[in-house]
């Protein structure tokens, strides 16, 4: 074989090789069997906690709703992003457009995995990549909670994605690089237990770092800039910084941030504005512990400046 | 072509001073405002003893304040440039705004023709006031940069 032939067949070899890797690397991955085996059966009462703490009703129940109406879970709420528009799908208990007939283990992989039933990986705007952090017996518990909310049909919208995003299978990828269930802050021994509950309901449930952190080229979290603000990812503006670096949280004591996500008032009476007008009322539903706890680990992780540009002065 | 020129930038000059005015007298406003309720919200949550005459007077004052609100005089087209979290999007839905803030002028009303005689009617009072505080920063405000 001449040379050029010789290249030709090494570079199909190294593409099939390349595609079979890609493959090997993007399959949706489901729970591992040790770990679906201990789920346990969950506790409504205690599932209805991590319900306001996960703030599922602020994209998935119908948008604009108002008191009981946001437990029907019906869906609609679109993202407009860089990368398209997504659509917050029916998540109520109807058999044929929510997720009425998920079993509990359906349930963990689509909130610990980003893995549908049918075995494909759901677009991180769904925030799974902190909900990887939650407890099994958490997402239990919330499974339960969710099964006594009311079956409401109706199907949202699809997506609408730009190529390469409209290709699902890549984010096998994505996942590697930014799904992991390690703490994203690292707690020396001794760390108060309130800190690290706070740890948990903000890096998990909470999934605060999902706005309030700026992300990669990727669209992963920048994990150096953790909470530091962001240029908001849909919409407009930017999104505050909540560490206590400069432009941050630094002036308000811990009693002043678990106030506001109490009452949504600021430490100037200024009021909760924008997309945190929705997580505010969710956290409101929390017990005052779980507020003081996110208030005392808000005041713990490492300092940054604002993760945004400064303000243009003709804007 | 010159004269123009310096007719066209004075012009853009005098109206970004302007505008500058109308921006600054509405965050005095609203500065005015968080001052108000937080005479209310203190009290609400237990860092000052309830005080009938001072609810009295915040309501009053906040009630004044947001009655004298003219959403045409305050947010002329253009005035979201510069130093400003108004989003745009007051002057895209400007009868969504105006809604907003008529909404905003009842609560108050409602609540400065009644104020609360004890620590429990004033709870309701001060979370009505709150929801149309956030109500409206929720779609017609944006943080900057």
């Amino acid at each position: 074989m001449n040379l050029p032939g010789k290249l030709a067949v090494a570079a199909v070899i190294a593409a099939g090789v390349g595609g079979l890797a890609f493959w090997y690397l993007t399959e949706p991955a489901r729970m591992d069997a040790e770990t679906a085996a201990a789920l346990e059966t969950g506790d409504a009462a205690r599932g209805e906690r991590i319900f306001w703490a996960g703030g599922c009703t602020s994209c998935h129940a119908k948008p604009k709703s108002e008191g009981e109406a946001r437990l029907q879970l019906v869906g609609g709420v679109q993202l407009k992003t860089q990368f398209g528009t997504f659509v917050a799908p029916n998540i109520s208990q109807d058999v044929n457009d929510g997720i009425g007939e998920w079993s509990e283990e359906d349930f963990a992989n689509a909130m610990l995995k980003g893995v549908s039933p049918s075995g494909d990986h759901y677009y991180p705007a769904f925030p799974y990549a902190s909900y990887a952090r939650m407890r099994p017996e958490d997402v239990s518990d919330l499974y339960a909670f969710m099964k006594t909310l009311p079956a409401v049909a109706g199907r949202a919208p699809d997506h609408t994605l730009s190529f390469p995003f409209s290709f699902r299978r890549g984010i096998g990828l994505w996942k590697l690089l930014y799904v992991s269930k390690n703490p994203v802050i690292a707690m020396p021994e001794g760390t108060p237990e309130n800190v690290l509950l706070g740890r948990y309901l903000v890096e998990g449930p909470g999934h605060c770092g999902e706005c309030h952190t700026p992300r990669s080229i990727t669209g992963g979290a920048d994990k150096g800039r953790w909470l530091a603000g962001a240029v908001a990812a849909e919409g407009r503006g930017v999104i505050p910084n909540i560490t206590s670096g400069e432009g941050g949280l630094g002036g308000w004591s811990e009693g002043d941030i678990a106030s506001f996500l109490e009452t949504g008032f600021t430490p100037d009476f200024d009021s909760v504005g924008g997309s945190m007008v929705e997580v505010q009322k969710n956290i409101a539903q929390l017990t005052p512990d779980d507020r003081a706890a996110i208030a005392a680990y808000l005041k713990a992780v490492p300092p940054r400046p604002n993760g945004y540009p400064a303000r243009q002065p003709s804007n | 072509m010159k004269k123009f020129i310096i007719a066209v930038s004075a012009i853009a000059f005098a109206t970004t001073a302007a505008f500058a005015d109308v921006i600054a007298d509405r965050k005095a406003v609203m500065k005015e405002n968080g001052k108000q309720v937080g005479v209310l919200v203190k009290m609400v949550q237990g860092e000052a003893d309830f005080d009938a005459a001072a609810v009295m007077a915040a309501l009053t004052r906040l009630n004044e304040n947001v009655q004298a609100i003219d959403v045409a005089a305050s947010f002329p087209p253009g005035s979201d440039k510069g130093d400003t979290t108004a989003s745009p999007k007051i002057w895209e839905d400007m009868a969504g705004f105006q809604a907003a803030v008529d909404k905003f002028k009842a609560v108050t009303a409602e609540a400065a023709a009644a104020p609360a005689q004890d620590l429990e009617a004033l709870k309701p009072q001060v979370a009505a006031i709150g929801q149309s505080c956030s109500s409206c920063h929720e779609a017609f405000r944006i943080k900057k940069g």
